[in-house]
């Protein structure tokens, strides 16, 4: 069954705490050359079927209005994967 | 008058609000999230609580409960709602009032009695107060930090929503220290702290007067039942 | 069928807790194989163990039974090496003390009758080892196993407190554990909307690698609401309810806390739950819906050992038998064999014994909440625990022998060769001071050292006000929560431990920690009722801690015998040891109180002007093993303070008499860090400050002023009185013959605790000296 992967991102202006706390973390370890650190979500949603036109508009819609907030997020792509390899 | 509180699941502080209500002189009426009944209530409070665990976002996914769709409507047709700190978070999630909630900038959970100010006392929940009057309500949450793009801060400040400010030590980050907003019409207001735990003497904040003497919320509630009275 | 092949391969290093084969092994196959070779050691039972299940079965346990048998006869859920002394709280029990206990040791909590029909559960537990390994989800989930432990008695869980205990606040690792667990607590606890309101946070580099992280839970229910974890009425299903089984924790309870870490060595196989308080929190409501409309008969809570312990003893507290279909549990992952489905840990589960006419209304409340069940089984007659696998019998038990009649021990016990000397090193030897600088130098190095500084960078980060019933809390002497919203019927809740009295002396340091948790009761104008308690010690296996712990149990056991309280529960955490280093024995004393009207209730510092303050108790020269001798001289050793519990008892009455009759304004008991910690806090409670005079006290006890600041004698507590009240509380302290000095009196004008021709230090001076340490380690406290 096919996965569509959707990853959303916190607005790029908005200060990103976690994001800071762990990139001032990884200077804290010696590892200054990572300057900055921002941190989102991915979300992997499985399909029944294929994935037509029909079902990407779907999940477009349903990133809009319910995987993000627009106010403080953007929906940075959405992809078609494979499924995922058995772990 | 009939007041209803939502129950979501995870939400905490609903029979909080209940008790408030019941000691306003009201009737607290239990909501359930499932249902399209909002039961006749002339209110409506969205507690505070971890909604959904406040997963994929604070207040997300009950925003998008059943009830919220009956709640919408109504607020849309004038009945005052109020949203206490994850009802706040659903507000926002909502629509029904700008802006938006995030981790707390210190990125802990915080508990603190908290000093604010009334910038807007013309609304339905805030009528009771007079503007510019501090009051002492309790706080405590873990993503309370209110976010807005710049132009919708402009407009929130510039056309009066901004209902309280944070006083003296602001807890989480929230742009403008605001605590609490209003929609333009003034029936709904979202703010941070939460109102139900300052209402009874014995249980609320310290005051120089005495321990846990603190009731200042007590007028959220009186508030709302007074402006029915008036229509 | 799943297949089973394609599961992940595993890492060579791990202890492979899965015995050989995918098919599960039958107990057909099992009486065919009797020669088959068993992992039993790798699951942590000894030979005779084994050997004592073989003779049990009549042959060889199948790998289910295997599993089973390991994790309930660990010594965390067996208590084997503890039983025998444990027996001392059942025995020495006095008809007076039976008198309000309606459930007492045994059950997941104890219960205690508090009036007008209303009863309140409580008890205190450990999750020692996970905190170490995984701090935050260590602590998260012993909230959680707590907080379970109580719903399944038929109460709504309403308050938590914690008793944490962490290595040496300097140290690195230090502030990993520190941020882990109280993050934890914090997360778990407030999304499941309970309010914290007491417990205790110390630093000491005995418990570095060993930190201690003990959770507290009271539950309220009305009499009728009692449910008991029993599986009674043939024919009544058995279902599993709540979240998904997964791989969590397989093997915890076994191998995890029946083991010590050694210093250096490989880690063993992570077997940390990670816990979801949101399904707890939906949980709760579901179960007292499911309890309101009478729809159970018997529930357990499902933690350590998971499904084996909830069956086996459901069963055994029960009709005595019960037959189970293992396909039909709910799993999170498909790929569990038979027996990591039996061991599971996964968090958040609940069992209930259901009548099958009441299972439709049961599932159909499960369902409005959203929480996915099982019909796993059903109780029968046949006096056996029968567990199928794909139609085939996996285990087949008499569940007693899982459960109840598990290996008793008689561990070797030994008088430790280092005690003599360590108890003739008194702190009497050493240097007290006598000028007035050094005093007060002393007085504030005190007032900030770790133990006795100010844990706000902690307790901020708690929920106090959900629920809207929270009389006291921190940094009151108890935390109190009213029970009936119209008599006001309250009760107050303490805990304390002293782990270096007992390191000096275990059977006097657990009556001292008795005698200070029944005196912080008193002092917020409780009656003291009912008494838990967690149990923290090193190995075992070290007869030494053996003889510590033997001691320990005995002190807590005759002092709760002499103060009339019974223990009602509480738990046994052993192996709390590095190496061969054993921590310093603390057995944590937790007593409830029951207040009539929580109005009455007294706060540990004065608010007012003017009012007089009062010593009750006597002072004698009893430094060793103090917070003085700790901080100033780093040294512990002597004999710990006296404990007169006849006079505790007194004490006791009389503050209840006085706040009964709202004579008394502040109450604080004298504890670590003596009368000067104890004015301190009172001073910066509420800010309010003191003038005070010890040439009385001095006099009369024939004390120096180092003595009478720093001494931890016990039985003393101050007070505050109005001046109107002030002639009957007088009289009340004549009447009962308590020795009682007036050696202050409240100044809120001065900003400052003034102790006459010693010292003064403003109220300013007294709050950043305290509300400095913590922060200065772990970051700001947010919001100061």
């Amino acid at each position: 069954m096919p996965t569509i992967v959707v990853e959303v991102m916190p607005k790029a202006e908005l200060l990103d705490p976690q994001g800071k706390a762990v990139a001032g973390a990884l200077s804290r370890l010696g590892k200054g050359a990572f300057t900055d650190v921002r941190i989102g979500k991915r979300f992997e949603v499985t399909v029944e079927g294929e994935v037509t036109d029909a079902v990407l508009a779907d999940v477009r819609e349903l990133a809009d209005d319910m995987f993000s907030n627009s106010v403080i997020e953007d929906v940075v792509s959405i992809t078609v994967a494979d499924a995922p390899a058995a772990l | 008058m009939r007041v209803g509180v939502v129950t979501f699941p995870g939400s905490l502080d609903d029979r909080d609000a209940q008790r408030a209500v019941r000691l306003a002189g009201g009737e607290p009426v239990a909501l359930w999230h499932g249902d399209h009944d909002l039961k006749g209530v002339e209110a409506i409070i969205l507690p505070g609580g971890f909604s959904y665990g406040d997963y994929l976002r604070a207040g997300a996914i009950a925003s998008f409960s059943p009830i919220m769709a009956d709640v919408v409507d109504a607020a849309n047709a004038g009945m005052p709602v109020l949203g206490i700190c994850n009802g706040f978070q659903m507000l926002a999630e909502a629509r029904l009032i700008p802006g938006a909630h995030t981790r707390n900038a210190h990125q802990q959970f915080i508990r603190r009695d908290q000093r604010l100010v009334v910038e807007n006392a013309r609304t339905d929940w805030t009528n009771g107060f007079t503007e510019g009057q501090e009051i002492t309500i309790p706080l405590k949450n873990a993503d309370g930090r209110f976010i807005a793009d710049a132009e919708t801060v402009k407009r929130i400040e510039g056309e009066g929503q901004v209902a309280f400010r944070y006083v003296g030590v602001n807890p989480n980050g929230s742009m403008d220290d605001i605590a609490g907003v209003t929609n333009a019409r003034g029936n709904v207001v979202g703010l941070m702290p939460h109102p139900e735990h300052a209402v009874e003497e014995g249980f609320g904040p310290d005051t120089p007067a005495a321990m846990s003497s603190g009731v200042d919320g007590l007028t959220f509630f009186t508030s709302v039942l007074e402006r029915a009275l008036a229509k | 069928m799943t297949d089973q092949t394609d599961r992940a391969p595993h890492d060579a290093e791990m202890i492979d807790v899965r015995p050989e084969g995918h098919v599960p092994d039958t107990v057909a196959n099992a009486a065919a194989t009797p020669d088959r070779e068993q992992p039993y050691g790798a699951l942590g039972l000894k030979a005779d163990e084994y050997a004592k299940i073989r003779e049990i079965l009549g042959r060889r346990p199948t790998s289910g039974e295997l599993a089973m048998y390991s994790v309930m006869w660990s010594e965390h859920c067996s208590y084997k090496s503890s039983k025998i002394y444990l027996r001392q709280f059942g025995q020495k029990v006095s008809p007076a003390m039976k008198k309000n206990l309606m459930v007492g040791m045994g059950e997941n909590a104890g219960v205690v009758d508090v009036g007008g029909g209303w009863a309140v559960t409580f008890k205190v537990e450990s999750h020692n080892h996970p905190s170490y390994i995984e701090p935050f989800q260590g602590a998260a989930t012993g909230v959680g196993g707590i907080v379970r432990d109580i719903i399944s008695m038929g109460a709504r869980p309403v308050a938590v407190m914690d008793q944490l205990r962490f290595g040496d606040i300097d140290a690195p690792d230090t502030a990993r554990v520190v941020d882990g667990v109280v993050g934890g607590i914090s997360f778990y606890a407030n999304c499941l909307g309970l309010p914290n309101i007491g417990g205790e946070t110390y630093f000491d580099a005995v418990y570095q690698g060993n930190p201690l992280v003990n959770a507290l839970a009271v539950g309220v229910l009305r009499h009728e609401d009692l449910h008991l974890a029993n599986a009674r009425g043939v024919g009544n299903k058995v279902v599993l309810f709540g979240a998904r089984t997964g791989g969590d924790g397989i093997g915890g309870a076994s191998i995890l806390a029946s083991d010590t870490f050694s210093s250096g060595g490989p880690t063993k196989r992570p077997a940390v739950q990670v816990g979801d308080p949101f399904a707890e929190k939906v949980l709760i409501e579901c179960c007292l819906e499911l309890f309101r409309d009478e729809l159970v008969e018997g529930i357990q809570d499902l933690g350590a050992a998971g499904i084996s312990c909830a069956t086996s003893e459901l069963a055994s507290n029960g009709d005595g038998g019960m037959f189970i279909e293992l396909d039909n549990v709910l799993l999170r992952d498909p790929s569990l064999t038979a027996e990591e489905i039996l061991m599971s840990e996964s968090q958040e589960r609940m069992m209930a014994v259901v009548r099958p006419e009441k299972l439709d209304a049961f599932l159909a409340v499960v369902a409005k909440w959203d929480v996915e069940t099982s019909v796993l089984g059903e109780v029968t007659d046949t006096g056996r625990l029968v567990i199928n696998w794909h139609g085939e019998e996996i285990v087949n038990v008499e569940p007693r022998t899982v459960a109840v009649d598990g290996p008793v021990y008689e561990r070797p016990v030994a008088y430790p060769s280092w005690i003599d000397a360590l108890q003739a090193d008194s702190a009497s030897s050493l240097p007290r001071p006598t000028g007035n600088a050094v005093l007060r130098e002393q007085f504030l190095e005190l007032l900030g050292s770790p133990n006795l500084a100010d844990k706000s960078w902690v307790t901020n980060q708690y929920d106090t006000y959900v629920l809207g019933n929270t009389a006291l809390s921190f940094p009151d002497d108890g935390g109190m929560i009213r029970v009936d919203e119209e008599t006001g019927l309250g009760f107050a809740i303490a805990t304390d431990a002293n782990g270096r009295y007992c390191q000096l002396d275990p059977k006097q340091g657990a009556r001292l920690a008795l005698a200070e948790a029944y005196r912080n009761v008193a002092v917020t104008g409780a009656v003291p009722a009912a008494v838990t308690d967690c149990l923290n010690f090193g190995s075992p296996e070290d007869p030494e801690v053996m003889w510590q712990f033997s001691q320990a149990v005995e002190g807590l056991a005759d002092g709760c015998l002499e103060l009339e309280i019974p223990v009602t529960g509480g738990n046994v955490s052993f192996y709390n040891q590095t190496g061969t280093r054993p921590i310093h024995p603390t057995p944590v004393v937790g007593v409830l109180g029951v207040i009539d009207d929580v109005a009455k209730r007294i706060p540990s510092g004065w608010q007012d002007e003017g009012d007089n303050i009062y010593l009750l108790g006597t002072t004698s020269l009893e430094l060793d093993g103090s917070a003085w001798a700790g901080v100033v001289h780093d040294h512990l050793g002597g004999r710990p303070p006296a404990v007169d519990l006849a006079a505790e008892a007194q004490l006791a009455q009389l503050l209840h008499a006085g706040g009964d009759q709202s004579l008394i304004a502040a109450a604080h008991d004298l504890s670590d860090g003596g009368l000067a910690q104890a004015l301190a806090e009172a001073v910066m409670r509420f800010g309010v400050g003191a003038r005070v005079w010890l040439g009385e006290v001095l006099e009369r006890d024939g004390i120096d002023v180092a003595t009478a600041l720093f001494s931890e004698s016990t039985g003393r507590v101050i007070v505050s009185v109005p001046r109107e009240d002030d002639v009957r509380f007088r009289g009340l302290c004549e009447g009962r013959g308590y020795p009682v000095a007036r050696i202050g009196v409240t100044d809120a004008q001065s900003g400052s605790l003034e102790v006459q021709d010693v010292f003064t230090v403003s109220v300013d001076e007294l709050r950043s000296t305290h509300r400095g340490t913590l922060p200065a380690r772990f970051g700001a406290t947010i919001g100061e």
